[in-house]
């Protein structure tokens, strides 16, 4: 039996991943952010549908991001924070995907979504070694529908958006609205976007709203104060203008749990009050994948899933 | 047949979809932000070599396609079916129809190694060996001392193929033809 236990990664690679968490800290411990821990292994589940917790056998789920505890420690008057952590995700196994993974994640309290968004760039300027003349484009969700994708998300009706979805993805997937919306997205936004440009979108439709605040936009329809950050093609960092509605986020997370338990803690905390603040998480594999020019997530991790 | 799901994918799997038996070529998870997670994938048509694109929710599943590929040597036609043998031994036979065969047809000589795919045991698709030699049936006469120039005329082999020879080749030589472009290599 041939047993493969040489890295996946370079040694260009690994330096590349210890030069990458030092500039996170250096960027912000100059902007006086401070940075935290906390558990890996939690009694609560992430409550996302759609993405699948690890369990261990003694009842514990390892998280999927440390959101919760983070905003526990925002309720607790933490100020501003960040943590570079590593997440576990079951299932999400591919060229661009591994199921343990790095995310950096980070809150900053009085601010919104659109103030995020800038100190975003700045950072993603840093790690992806760009010009500070790089293009940054700002996208309503809407807008860069329409434009990219040829149908306006919120004014067509359900037959409109499976039609194109049918056509995307090749035959009927029995998909949501949403679900459409994301096969739409996926096979004709992410691909149209323009190279070498950090194109935020924002405001998505409330129903994607997840833990973000909504609010009714100049047309009266409701939208989720969501970003994400898109780079030549990838989806780089997922940011909320967080919700702080303890009795809202109890209604969402009911919505979507699905059998798991609900994080009390989290939720006692918001009914404690959380402070208004936008948070952000970014994956750091994807932005090392950028920087080094591969598409194989498996260059930029010491062992990957099938080695680890 | 066994169902495989999204995550058991992987290049060369043989599936079925829409009636049809297929390769996986290239499978691409993709996972939105937030929402659906998805797989895209490359599969070929194994009877009409197509090449088509699908994306499934990540873990749908498709069934199995019973495909196996077996070397196979060429042995005689009825005028209906041509018939092949297993060169492993079991003197397994097998009748391709006219369909099967496809643009091999123009290179099957008897006692060659042909690669046969058969799907639910009949056979799909027929491959030839990269070379074979066959000989000429029909071509203009000989030009002698024109070697260097590269002019070429039409021949016809003992299949019936045609293809592009150089002006010196002669009736009831052997050649040596690539199958995959259709032409001449050398005198054989």
């Amino acid at each position: 039996m041939t047993t493969s236990w040489q890295p996946t990664a370079s040694q260009t690679a690994l330096k590349a991943r210890a030069d990458c968490n030092r500039q996170i800290r250096e960027f912000f411990h100059r902007r006086q952010v401070m940075e935290v821990e906390t558990p890996v292994l939690s009694v609560a589940a992430v409550m996302d549908p759609n993405i699948e917790p690890m369990q261990t056998s003694d009842q514990r789920f390892l998280h999927t991001s440390p959101e919760y505890p983070m905003k526990r420690l925002l309720c607790a008057g933490s100020g501003d924070i960040y943590q570079i952590a590593r997440v576990f995700r079951r299932g999400e196994a591919g060229q661009r995907h591994n199921p343990e993974f790095s995310m950096l994640e980070w809150y900053r309290v009085g601010w919104d979504h659109h103030r995020l968004m800038a100190e975003v760039a700045d950072l993603a300027r840093e790690l992806l070694q760009l010009d500070e003349s790089t293009d940054v484009l700002t996208l309503e969700y809407q807008q860069a529908v329409i434009q990219y994708c040829g149908l306006d998300p919120f004014a067509s009706t359900d037959q409109q958006l499976e039609a194109l979805g049918i056509e995307c993805a090749g035959h009927d997937l029995q998909l949501s609205r949403d679900g459409w919306l994301d096969v739409i997205v996926s096979h004709l936004l992410e691909p149209a976007l323009p190279q070498n440009t950090l194109v935020f979108i924002h405001d998505f439709p409330a129903s994607q709203a997840a833990l973000a605040k909504t609010r009714r936009n100049h047309q009266g329809i409701e939208v989720a104060e969501r970003f994400e950050l898109f780079w030549n093609g990838s989806e780089l960092a997922n940011g909320y203008h967080e919700l702080t509605d303890a009795e809202e986020q109890r209604r969402r997370f009911e919505l979507e749990a699905n059998g798991r338990p609900l994080d009390e803690h989290l939720l006692a905390a918001l009914a404690a009050g959380m402070p208004a603040c936008a948070g952000v998480a970014m994956g750091l594999d994807r932005i090392l994948m950028h920087r080094l020019s591969t598409r194989a997530i498996a260059d930029v991790l010491a062992f990957d899933w099938s080695r680890a | 047949m066994a169902n495989y799901s999204t995550n058991e994918f992987k290049s060369g799997l043989k599936v079925m979809m829409d009636g049809e038996p297929c390769s996986i070529m290239d499978n691409e998870y993709v996972k939105p932000g937030k929402g659906q997670a998805f797989n895209r994938v490359k599969l070929r048509n194994l009877r009409t070599g197509r090449v088509v694109e699908k994306t499934f929710k990540s873990g749908d599943s498709l069934e199995g396609a019973d495909v196996i590929e077996v070397d196979m040597e060429y042995l005689y036609t009825d005028g209906e079916f041509w018939h092949f043998m297993a060169t492993d031994g079991s003197f397994e036979q097998h009748g391709a129809s006219q369909e099967a065969l496809g643009d091999t047809i123009k290179w099957l000589k008897e006692q060659d190694v042909y690669l046969v795919t058969l799907f639910n045991g009949a056979v799909l698709t027929v491959t030839p060996p990269n070379f074979v030699e066959l000989e000429v049936t029909e071509t203009d006469p000989g030009l002698k001392g024109d070697t260097a120039n590269g002019g070429s005329k039409p021949a016809t082999l003992t299949t019936g193929a045609v293809v592009k020879v150089p002006l010196f080749i002669n009736i009831g030589e052997k050649l040596r033809i690539d199958t995959r472009s259709g032409e001449y290599v050398s005198r054989a």
